[in-house]
């Protein structure tokens, strides 16, 4: 299989206006005549739908959850990333680009990330003309704050819950839809698989989770916008409920899955805190605006932190890395927390953190503008901890928290199968191998609002005149039918240990081998010991319960079955990539002074992968990623 | 620690539910209310036993899908926040737990723990939005907004839909949820050309599913988000003002 990414020729500027013209369009009066399925009701898939129900086009919408305003999107807190330049300090569109391929490590596509750049002013415009509440400044403009990996403040925030407000935004442009008529929504509905006919996706099936109703919705064409996967790791930034499946199931079904193994380790989450734990709490990277991090230069220190004087302190970003300090991207941070952990200079009573501490920034800006600024989420962290982030310095650890890999898309957001889009999280497009912060906000809504609606007239203007196949036709009864058979399955092998004991004991897994760190033999280890752990549960997981009730252990045991198959995906990837890039790093491809070292000869691709079958191995196919506006350089934020 | 749980397990909407008492040992002070709902069900399960229905999602307080009543009160005994973020060390060796689903007739009980709050997303999508298509925006610094009326519509913003405020009120209204909407929009520039008909949706299709409101505050009392009871009267002067407004003449200031 060759992959065509269908990026526009011409300069870099000009593609997505040269790209929004030739496509082929929809007029008007005909877009009523075609049915769209949108699976997902987080930022891209709530502000899709609203928009695709604006232009006239019938759609239908899928959320797990009882209310579309609940997506995790809604937990992001610290902002939104945007080229508006409205403080002056030297951003342009070229910048934010540059900065997120550079940010990336140079695996991203340089047409797809101009774009987004492109369009973030037009989010911002967007946003806040639906009413979002943004910080201001006392004359009324807009407020920004600075986020790592960027040297200008380009950040736009709702004190700590901007992803809630972007997402009650998109809710509200939604339920707006509901409202006319233009899109039927379907709450509590999961989506089990996805429905091929003749080559192309023609509609999904879905589970009803309150009656277990299992049914076939027909479209012109389906949008995936069903988030990532960091919840394989068990212990993760993410909600309980965020899973791989529906993404799992198109990828099986034939849609490539690329660079699966590339994942965010967030720096700033708090450590665990006992083994029974369920999620882990992220606290946002904004506070590394005012906070200071720092470990105790000796490994047994026992002093509390108030009484560890500075010469005895060590700021180990601020020494390795002066010119970025503690506001360095996300993979850079992390992976020098875990080095001191790992050393024996963690903080706590578990030693499995270091300190983020304020104690500077109160005294030079007074506890008012701290708490202006942070109040939330230092309420947070103390209901969490038990302990008073103004006192005591909070302590903080990386947790898995974004997944940069996803469904391999085109330029037009179209996975390998034609019909079948993917969008925000669950594509793989624009962060490369690791994503700056606030930007997840920006790719999804970018994806939603500005980019799909435009690209997706494209496939649809052919079909004009066409019918959606019915949901009689023997692809649905089939499609339907292997839907009940594995629900079914899982709730006949009455074995002895529970599903999220099993998913615990995955998650271990992944984090040893296919955490922050990997090498050869960790990952090799991992590849037996998942599809041998897979098969224990399929011999022994307890499924309580029947089918046609609202039943959580059943929703639970089939996401956890499709993140066996892809944690072996993951753990593949990452020995595929024989390079460090991003938040992928290989212990045998380093610097001497322990960065990520890339190897852009052998790995300046996407590597696809193919689903030949369970237990067989994928078929990698690459995407060669062409650098032609910014030059490939050893990232560098000292 | 060592406590006891009486639940409420319901079949499903049409059974008679009854509460049912699990001895629940060996919990550790910082897990969380839901984490040691979780333990909870581990251990039904390798009983055989179906575990306690439950929603959540975020475990962080902010997307509002979790919510129960604790010893009778709307997320458990602390204030401002949600269940999902109470922990354990709230609690005392020993202690019995009443723990209930929300109790409002405009939230009928799917199963166990878990109820319908379908009734909440009707009444934003008759009105709580500001109408305006994508790409049809204006620059956003054109629409200078007053730092405090920011700060105020963010406060009511602040609401995560979780429901709390109707389980908690002796009359079943949703006063506080629909105040706390209203306020948002209506107090920033963008939200003045549907200032009018956008309460009076919203306020007709509350009216619908819920229960009047009678000034208890046991709403703002219960919120995990402190919204304040100001909205309410805000919402109410504004639902009254629009009565009276001609909406020819809605262009005009002052």
């Amino acid at each position: 299989m060759q992959l065509d990414a269908k990026i526009p020729t011409g300069p870099i500027q000009d593609k997505w206006d040269s790209h929004k013209f030739n496509v082929n369009l929809v007029n008007p009066a005909n877009k009523r005549k075609y049915e769209i399925l949108v699976i997902g009701t987080g930022l891209a898939g709530a502000s899709a739908a609203a928009t695709l129900g604006e232009l006239g086009y019938n759609v239908t919408v899928i959320t797990f959850h009882d209310s579309p305003r609940r997506a995790h999107s809604i937990a992001a807190q610290g902002g939104i990333n945007a080229s508006k330049n409205y403080h002056g300090d030297g951003d342009s569109v070229f910048r934010l680009f540059y900065d997120t391929v550079k940010g990336g490590d140079y695996r991203s596509r340089e047409g797809n990330v101009y774009r987004l750049a492109q369009v973030s002013g037009d989010i911002i415009d967007q946003c806040v003309a639906q009413g979002i509440p943004f910080a201001r400044e006392y004359g009324g403009l807009l407020d920004n704050r600075s986020f790592g990996g960027a040297q200008v403040s380009r950040t736009f925030y709702a004190r700590g819950q901007t992803g809630q407000q972007l997402l009650l935004g998109a809710y509200q442009a939604l339920a707006r839809q509901i409202k006319l008529g233009k899109v039927k929504l379907h709450a509590r509905t999961e989506m089990l698989d996805v429905v091929i006919h003749e080559g192309r996706a023609v509609g999904a099936i879905t589970r009803d989770l309150v009656t277990g109703e299992i049914r076939a919705h027909s479209a012109h064409a389906v949008v995936l916008a069903t988030g990532g996967y960091a919840n394989a790791y068990f212990l993760s930034t993410m909600a309980m409920a965020s899973n791989v499946t529906a993404a799992w199931r198109a990828h099986r079904k034939g849609a490539l899955f690329a660079n699966a193994s590339f994942t965010q380790i967030h720096p700033t989450a708090i450590p665990q805190s006992d083994d029974t734990q369920s999620k882990l709490t992220l606290m946002s990277e904004s506070l590394r605006n005012d906070g200071r991090i720092w470990v105790p230069k000796k490994a047994d220190e026992d002093r509390p932190p108030g009484q560890i004087p500075p010469e005895d302190r060590d700021y180990y970003l601020e020494r390795k890395y002066p010119a970025f300090g503690n506001l360095v991207p996300r993979d850079v941070a992390s992976r020098n927390a875990m080095t001191v952990v790992e050393e024996g200079r963690g903080v706590g009573t578990r030693k499995n953190g270091v300190y983020l501490d304020f104690a500077e920034s109160i005294d030079r800006l007074g506890r008012a503008v701290i708490e202006e600024r942070y109040g939330n989420l230092f309420e947070m962290y103390e209901r969490i901890t038990d302990e008073n982030p103004y006192e005591v310095p909070m302590r903080i650890y990386p947790a898995p928290h974004y997944t940069m890999g996803g469904l391999w898309v085109d330029y037009n957001l179209m996975t390998t199968i034609p019909g079948l889009y993917a969008i925000g999280e669950a594509n793989f497009s624009d962060h490369g191998a690791n994503r700056l912060g606030a930007s997840a906000l920006m790719q999804g809504l970018a994806d939603g609002y500005f980019v799909l609606p435009y690209t997706i007239s494209d496939y649809l203007a052919p079909l004009l005149g066409t019918q959606i196949v019915p949901t009689d036709h023997p692809v649905f009864a089939e499609a339907t039918q292997d839907v009940h058979d594995r629900v079914h399955r899982l709730l006949s092998v009455n074995g002895s240990r529970t599903v999220d004991s099993f998913h615990r004991q995955l998650g271990k897994i992944l984090e040893t081998h296919v955490g922050m760190s990997r090498n050869e033999q960790g990952l090799q280890k991992a590849l037996r010991e998942i599809p041998a752990l897979r098969e224990e549960y399929h011999r022994d997981v307890q499924v309580l319960g029947e089918n046609e009730s609202f039943n959580q252990s059943l929703e639970k045991a089939g996401r956890v079955e499709d993140f066996f198959e892809l944690a072996e995906l993951m753990a593949l990837d990452a020995l595929n990539r024989r390079e460090s890039c991003g938040g992928h790093f290989r212990e045998e491809s380093q610097t001497p002074e322990g960065e990520a070292l890339r190897n852009d000869d052998d790995y300046a691709y996407v590597a696809a992968w193919e689903f030949t079958g369970v237990d067989e191995k994928p078929n990698l196919i690459k995407e060669p990623l062409e650098f032609e506006y910014v030059a490939l350089a050893q990232r560098s934020y000292k | 620690m060592n406590i006891t749980l009486r639940v409420w397990r319901q079949e499903n909407p049409d059974a008679s539910g009854r509460f049912v008492e699990y001895d629940t040992p060996d919990i550790e002070s910082h897990a969380s209310f839901l984490e040691m709902l979780d333990i909870v069900n581990e251990r039904l399960t390798e009983k055989g036993e179906e575990p306690i229905a439950f929603d959540s999602d975020c475990r962080e307080g902010i997307c509002g899908t979790c919510g129960l009543m604790i010893n009778g009160l709307a997320h458990g005994p602390q204030q401002g926040t949600a269940t999902c973020q109470l922990h354990m060390r709230k609690f005392n060796d020993g202690d019995v737990i009443t723990i209930e689903p929300w109790r409002a007739a405009g939230f009928p009980i799917i199963r166990d723990l878990v109820v319908d709050r379908n009734s909440f997303d009707r009444i934003i999508e008759a009105g709580g939005y500001i109408t305006v298509p994508t790409g049809s925006a204006p620059d956003a610094n054109l629409i200078p907004v007053p730092k405090p009326a920011a700060d105020a519509a963010m406060d009511a913003a602040a609401c995560i839909g979780c429901g709390a405020c109707v389980a908690s009120c002796p009359n079943g209204a949703a006063q506080l949820f629909v105040a706390a909407k209203v306020a948002n929009l209506n107090l920033l520039p963008q939200g003045q050309p549907e200032r009018w008909t956008r309460v009076e949706a919203m306020v007709d299709e509350m009216e619908k599913h819920f229960g009047s409101c009678t000034n208890h505050g046991e709403c703002e009392a219960a919120c995990p988000k402190r919204i304040s009871l100001d909205f309410i009267a805000m919402m109410n002067k504004d639902y009254v003002k629009a009565k009276f407004k001609n909406r020819r003449m809605a262009g005009q200031r002052g």
